[in-house]
């Protein structure tokens, strides 16, 4: 027999459904993407470190699991919330259904919910802290959510970043070296360097500037991540160590902290922007890409100082996709140029970085 | 570059199977934004039943044939900047490509938008697309053309077996297959050979059982790329994508396989550099990457212009491709582009959905039981449903709800099918979805029926899904769990009684007892992430309802769901001037309707849409939703048989009608109180009885005398009529009428062989408005459908022309008819003057009378419903002053798609579309209407004569006409007979295929002659003889008459000089200038 279940969220609004995956009960900041396909690459992206995601197309888990579709080691989300998941999956790479994958990995799910009555809420009262669960009473829920550490005052990046040093296989002769620090990055980065001929070394979090330097690497590639930036201070320092001494990207986290290593603010999305199809305009040339995203925080314009520079922006919400620096060599962008999911439209971007290393070493 | 001001848009003609009303709908959408643009519109069509040929959506309207004489003339008149040819379909392309090669383009200076002509003729030519995509590493399938069995064997060792064997231009398809080796094809490649017109054989690889994906893309002049929609077929390669189930968006496609697919058909939009909206098909593997098979996808097909794939997507997302592609082909950007969903963000953006949908074609085999109902790359159906919902099965089922194929629920099942599943037609044709449903029923495997089917196994998985559903019901007792689990994977009321043994009306009592009720949700392009403004509306069984009942006073305006074969585009027409003729009553106007392919689904033709089926469910679903103080009326005259059936179920259940009450409607749509009501009226009708057994039928007929018209009561479009010669006849027709189980009673009329007529006509109760008197070129007997029309009539005397005035009056003032009626006569010698039925709602040829006479009769029927009579609106009753023009119809038939059919002109309709012929002088109209309906005779060619013995003397002054044309002619044994006996020449043909060479068939395969004249008396047995002939004719596409009186008209036209019509706006043959 199906088990109900429920997500109560901090306005008092009670989402009742059924429970599949692990019968447990998470809390976490509420989300949504509105991604067509890609719930597995969703699921192990780390930046979705603390939140329990909900899906806004409502047939979730049709073409099953698969090995290939990780981005991470595992399941980062706390839960994740549907309309339906598909018990028949069908796939030639199908391993395992939705249901089971979430039970082996601990992640309890929601079902049958009204998902876009869900997202509606979301969008008009903006996010969330939420409790899933079946094994307490709703109400009670809701006053446990008073209590819960808040998603903005925690730092997740620790928890998902790589204890230890390690290098992504690399091609037979890389033209570079780059090496990327983790605040807690997909794997598609790394396929991507890897294809376009470069060698990676992949440092912890918490590794100092000069370690990094120490590698000699000809680029760095600072990683997206979860949470609030302006509960990272303590790695801004590296950052400010590794500005103009090596080419750096940064990608979605990354990017945010760079602009706060110069000196910028950043702020929070009412509900953020998660999806395989929001439009940015790259300034210089007016070209508009279509582009993977999902982050809850944008850096703020007027607070660019430091020779910073907008060179992106969205066309929905004029907010910064990317910056560029007048003179240091600095590819900073918002977006997921990784896609997995969403559009490869935007892989142009890692050569960009490349060329950037080349003309730099 | 230089500033366009004015812009020639090249619409798609006659509605044909391939090309039905998406493009009326792109067309609109198009000529709107150019209008917003600021940019003069020249628009030409030659179909008159459209919304794009309305004055105020384009500013210059022609309706001319499309050939590349008239647009010549059109461009030396109106001298366009541009021009448009990505709207009108193939037609369009194919006319730009003309003009261009014949240098029309270059000599008036005007510049080809959109597409390039290279780029429309590299979608059209096999090799040099191939090259062009090999060349930007997009694989396409291994291919070769070949000419000798030698040949064949050499070019199969490159592309390795399985492989696909087509010869080229066959009658029917015929000749091809797959061949698993060499000795197979050895066989097929030989018989191919012989088979095609052109002794050549395509090879191609077999991609049998790969998906087929499709994608709309669309590019900017900055090159900007954006996808609109992917879909996916349910029916893998092999199917014609207008044939296949198809959902949106793609259900089985990872995100790694997604984005190969979007990033390829970005590569291939700029590699083309189209500018404006293109099609993209796609085959890909479902199988793991096998050695031999390097590429996991291959490109299929490009369509560098909107087409029914992009209508669908559009309807499927609520993105107006037609609109942006149009804007971007005058120069602008996406981001330039406004979205007015969301009326905040722009149209560089791609849309998410949040809803699955599901588009299910309609096929015309319920009008055609004799055709060959196998699908394959031939497209055979007319028209197409769309359903969405939040999962598959619920859009599924809805789907299948609206097709209305009568007693045809996803429950239906062949009685023939028995228990060996192995039997059940599980190849693609019109009813493998149903097989599939009864394979599942009787235990079949989810995997077994994918492997047999090539249909992915999740599409099979959720049908399964249904059917656990069905069992359930069956076994289970009827709870308020079980039934909205039931509602929510889309069951209906009807499906549910039937299971659960109830009434649908019980079932529908539980659910509001229970508060199981449709929510309604919007389709905003986003998926809810941001603030939406589209009235777009689908209903689901979940929590939140956003379609609040409007406030304001509204009417609802019942659609015409899919086009079939008797109800096409003219109700479209009308319904989307129901919803303007509201708006300008300030009257909020809310549609309902399940056809993808309109403008009357175009989210901004109306104040609300729910895109829905068109049943009784459906229908007060939605007026309880939108139940303010009262139920809202509902307007049911405009959209076809299909509104006006839901007339009754409205009424028993007390919701009010606009217009026209379901007493007036049942009096004119029942035959036997119709009956009753003339004869009070003293109005006649042939003479005519009822019969439920063959005795009774045969007692009538003996009275009447044959021959004599049979049909059902409570016809549907003329359905399954028939004139009858004999008992023999008649006992079989009353038979198979029984074996159906029909409760109603067969009817038995006098079949009166007289000129026929009929009127629109608009009352308000008191006056009666008839705008005109249009006569058929066909004598009676040929469905009004299928005949050519003429307005003003051609040889009505005006007593006849008073008789029809006074009868129509007389009916529309004691039937109390409120809002519109088409009445149908028949004129015999000494002006006797029947009536031979009537329609209490809009026809088929509202359009076409009101676009020629000037007359607004949709808006004045709106009016009248409204409450402001005829005088208020400033018109007098009685017949309208005639216009100094002359317009008439021709039929356009889409037999060439449809084997097996015959093509013989009857009561039974079996056009899909028409034309319009105006001009001022009746011969203008009338070579125009043949040619842009192809049944212009080409000068001194050849013709085949097959006459029936009791026509041979009417034919001969034809006969006579067209050899003193220098007609070569070909004629069967007794009519070439004839035409020795009256001194000319003729060449004797065997008549039938066993008879020698040359046979008919031979001569019209072999191209000997470019016309068929082909008549019987109607009778079963000489019917069978003629088939074969007609069926030649429509495979061959040259003309086939089957009427004296249509072939009459074609050889008068025959005398008529080069240049005989005029090309003039519309607007100047209406206004006499």
């Amino acid at each position: 027999m199906v088990k109900q279940a429920f997500l109560a969220l901090e306005d008092g609004s009670i989402y009742q459904g059924c429970s599949f995956g692990a019968e447990d009960t998470s809390f976490g900041e509420v989300v949504f993407n509105t991604s067509m396909c890609g719930y597995q690459e969703m699921l192990t992206d780390p930046s979705y470190a603390g939140q329990i995601l909900v899906l806004t197309y409502p047939l979730v888990g049709n073409y099953g699991l698969s090995e290939a579709d990780f981005e991470s080691r595992e399941v980062q989300v706390r839960g994740l919330v549907v309309r339906e998941h598909c018990p028949t999956p069908s796939h030639r790479q199908d391993t395992t259904t939705l249901d089971e994958f979430l039970k082996l990995n601990g992640i309890p799910g929601l079902a049958y919910v009204d998902t876009r009555a869900l997202t509606r809420k979301l969008r008009s009262t903006g996010v969330m802290m939420g409790i899933l669960g079946s094994e307490m009473k709703a109400e009670d829920a809701l006053e446990e959510l008073k209590t819960l550490p808040r998603h903005d005052l925690t730092d997740f990046v620790q928890g998902v970043s790589t204890k230890e040093t390690y290098a992504w296989p690399s091609p037979s002769s890389p033209l570079y070296h780059i090496v990327v620090i983790d605040y807690g990055l997909k794997y598609n980065i790394l396929r991507l360097l890897s294809l376009l001929g470069c060698s990676t070394t992949v440092v912890p979090a918490t590794t100092s500037a000069e370690e990094i330097l120490a590698r000699n690497p000809h680029g760095i590639l600072i990683s997206p991540g979860p949470g609030d930036p302006t509960q990272l201070t303590y790695l801004e320092g590296t950052i400010k160590g590794i500005l103009g001494r090596k080419p750096i990207m940064g990608i979605c986290l990354g990017h945010q902290l760079i602009a706060r290593a110069l000196g910028a603010k950043t702020f929070k999305l009412k509900f953020g922007h998660r999806g395989g199809n929001h439009p940015v305009r790259e300034l210089a040339t007016g070209k508009i890409h279509i582009t993977a995203q999902n982050h809850g925080y944008a850096v703020d314009a007027d607070s660019l100082k430091g020779g910073l520079e907008v060179s992106h922006i969205n066309l929905n919400d004029g907010t910064v996709e990317g910056l560029s620096h007048k003179e240091l060599p600095i590819l900073s962008i918002q977006y997921h140029p990784e896609g997995s999911p969403g559009p490869r439209d935007n892989v142009y971007l890692f050569q960009n970085f490349l060329d950037m290393v080349k003309e730099f070493s | 570059m230089s500033e366009l001001s004015k812009i020639l848009v090249i619409g798609s003609g006659p509605i044909t199977i391939g090309q039905a009303a998406e493009f009326d709908y792109a067309g609109t959408q198009a000529l709107r934004a150019l209008r917003e643009e600021g940019i003069t519109s020249v628009l030409v069509n030659s179909n008159p039943a459209t919304i794009m040929t309305d004055e105020g959506i384009a500013d210059i309207v022609y309706i001319e044939p499309l050939t590349p004489d008239v647009l010549t003339r059109i461009i030396q008149k109106e001298k366009p900047d541009g021009i448009l040819p990505t709207l009108g379909g193939q037609t369009g392309l194919n006319l730009a490509v003309e003009l261009a090669e014949i240098g029309i383009l270059d000599k008036y200076g005007v510049r080809l938008l959109g597409t390039s002509l290279e780029t429309i003729k590299m979608a059209e030519e096999r090799s040099q697309f191939k090259n062009l995509l090999l060349s930007i590493r997009e694989p396409v399938p291994r291919s070769a053309i070949v000419y000798s069995v030698e040949e064949a064997e050499a070019k199969a060792l490159d592309i390795g077996f399985p492989l696909i064997i087509r010869p080229s231009y066959t009658l029917g398809g015929s000749g091809g297959g797959m061949a698993q080796n060499p000795l197979e094809l050895r066989e097929m490649v030989r018989v191919g050979l012989s088979s095609s017109l052109t002794r050549e054989v395509l090879l191609e690889e077999s991609l049998l059982g790969w998906k087929e994906i499709e994608y709309e893309v669309i590019r900017d002049g900055a090159d900007n790329c954006i996808i609109v929609c992917n879909m996916e077929n349910f029916d893998p390669m092999g199917v014609h994508t207008g044939d296949s189930i198809v959902v949106a968006p793609s259900q089985t496609l990872t995100d790694k396989e997604y984005q190969m697919l979007r990033s390829a058909s970005i590569n291939i939009i700029r590699a083309l550099g189209v500018e404006g909206g293109c099609n993209i098909q796609f085959a890909l593997s479902p199988w793991a990457a096998k050695k031999d098979h390097a590429e996991s996808y291959y490109v299929i097909e490009v369509n560098p212009r909107v087409s029914r794939s992009s209508a669908l997507a559009s309807k499927a997302t609520g993105y107006p491709i037609a609109r942006v592609a149009t804007k971007i082909a005058v120069g602008k950007r996406l981001d330039e582009i406004g979205n007015q969903v969301t009326g905040k963000t722009t149209a560089a953006f791609e849309p998410a959905l949040d809803y699955c949908v599901v588009k299910v074609p309609r096929f015309p085999f319920d009008k055609f039981p004799l055709g060959d109902r196998v699908i394959g790359s031939q497209m055979k159906a007319t028209g197409e449903v769309m359903a969405i919902d939040r999962c598959f099965e619920a859009a599924l089922q809805k789907a299948v709800r609206s097709l209305e194929i009568g007693r045809r629920p996803l429950l239906w099942e062949d009685k023939a099918w028995g228990e060996d599943i192995s039997s059940y037609p599980l190849y693609p044709s019109d009813f493998r979805l149903w097989a599939i449903m009864a394979a599942l029923r009787r235990g079949a495997q989810v995997v077994s029926l994918s492997l047999k089917t090539g249909i992915d196994p999740w599409f099979i998985h959720r049908m399964m899904s249904i059917v656990d559903m069905e069992q359930r019901f069956l076994s289970e007792p009827l709870t308020p769990e079980i039934l909205r689990e039931g509602k929510r994977l889309g069951f209906s009321d009807d499906g549910i009684a039937t299971l659960a043994d109830r009434l649908p009306e019980q079932v529908r009592n539980l659910r509001h007892e229970w508060s199981i009720l449709p929510v309604y949700k919007m389709v905003d392009t986003c998926a809810g992430e941001f603030e939406a403004e589209t009235p777009y509306f689908y209903s689901t069984y979940e929590e939140e309802n956003e379609a609040p009942p409007l406030p304001e006073r509204k009417a609802i305006v019942i659609g015409s769901g899919p086009i079939r074969i008797g109800q096409g585009i003219e109700f479209d027409y009308c319904s989307v001037h129901t919803a303007w003729a509201l708006k300008r009553a300030e009257v909020k106007s809310i549609m309902i309707n399940s056809n993808p392919e309109t403008v009357s689904t175009d989210f901004d033709t109306s104040d609300r849409l729910y895109f829905e089926a068109l049943d009784e469910e459906s229908i007060r679903d939605i007026l309880e939703n939108e139940t303010f103080s009262s139920a809202p009326p509902s307007i049911v005259q405009f959209g076809g048989q299909t509104a006006i059936n839901l007339t009754d179920p409205l009424y028993r259940s007390g919701m009010p009608i606009m217009g026209s009450d379901a007493q007036t409607i049942d009096m004119a749509e029942d035959r036997e109180l119709f009956e009753g009501f003339l004869r009070l009226q003293d109005i006649p009708q042939p003479p005519g009885g009822t019969a439920t057994t063959i005795d009774e039928a045969l007692k009538v007929a003996h009275t009447i005398t044959y021959p004599v018209l049979v049909r059902p009561s409570y016809v549907l479009g003329g359905r399954a009529m028939e004139i009858v010669y004999t008992d023999s006849e008649l006992t079989s027709y009353i038979q198979e009428a029984l074996e159906l189980g029909t409760k109603h009673p067969v009817l038995i009329d006098k079949y009166l062989q007289g000129k026929e007529a009929e009127v629109d006509a608009v009352s308000d109760g008191q006056g009666v408005l008839i705008p005109g008197i249009m006569e058929h070129i066909e004598r009676a007997g040929v469905h009004s459908g299928d005949s050519m029309a003429c307005y003003p009539p051609l040889s009505l005397t005006p007593e006849e022309t008073e008789k029809i005035v006074d009868y129509t009056v007389m009916i529309a003032r004691r039937l109390h008819i409120r809002g519109l009626m088409n009445v149908q006569f028949v004129i015999m010698p000494q002006s006797k003057v029947y009536v031979l039925e009537v329609n209490p709602r809009a026809s088929r040829t509202v359009p076409f009378i009101s676009k020629l006479t000037g007359v607004p009769l949709v808006k004045i029927a709106i009016l009248v419903m409204l409450g402001k009579s005829l005088p208020e609106q400033g018109y007098t009753g009685g017949l309208w002053k005639v216009r100094n023009l002359w317009g008439i119809k021709a039929p356009v038939f889409s037999m060439g798609k449809l084997p097996g059919v015959d093509t013989y002109l009857s009561p039974e309709m079996k056009s899909t579309g028409e034309v319009l012929g105006v001009d001022y002088t009746f011969a203008g109209a009338l070579a125009k209407a043949l040619i842009a309906s192809d049944f212009m005779l080409s000068p001194q060619s050849s013709i085949l004569l097959s006459i029936a013995d009791r026509d041979k003397a009417e034919a001969l002054p034809i006969i006579r006409g067209l050899f003193s044309h220098g007609y070569m002619l070909y004629a069967t044994r007794g009519t070439a007979e004839m035409i020795k006996d009256k001194g000319m020449e003729v060449k004797a043909v065997a008549k039938k295929l066993t008879e020698g060479y040359p046979n008919v068939v031979d001569v019209i395969q072999e191209r000997k002659v470019d016309a068929v004249v082909n008549t019987t008396t109607g009778e079963r047995t000489p019917l069978k003889d003629g088939f074969e002939i007609r069926r030649a004719a429509s495979e061959r596409r040259i003309p086939c008459f089957t009427s004296l009186d249509t072939i009459k008209v074609a050889v008068e036209a025959l005398a008529y000089k080069e240049r005989i019509f005029s090309v003039q706006p519309l607007r100047n043959y209406v206004e006499g200038r």
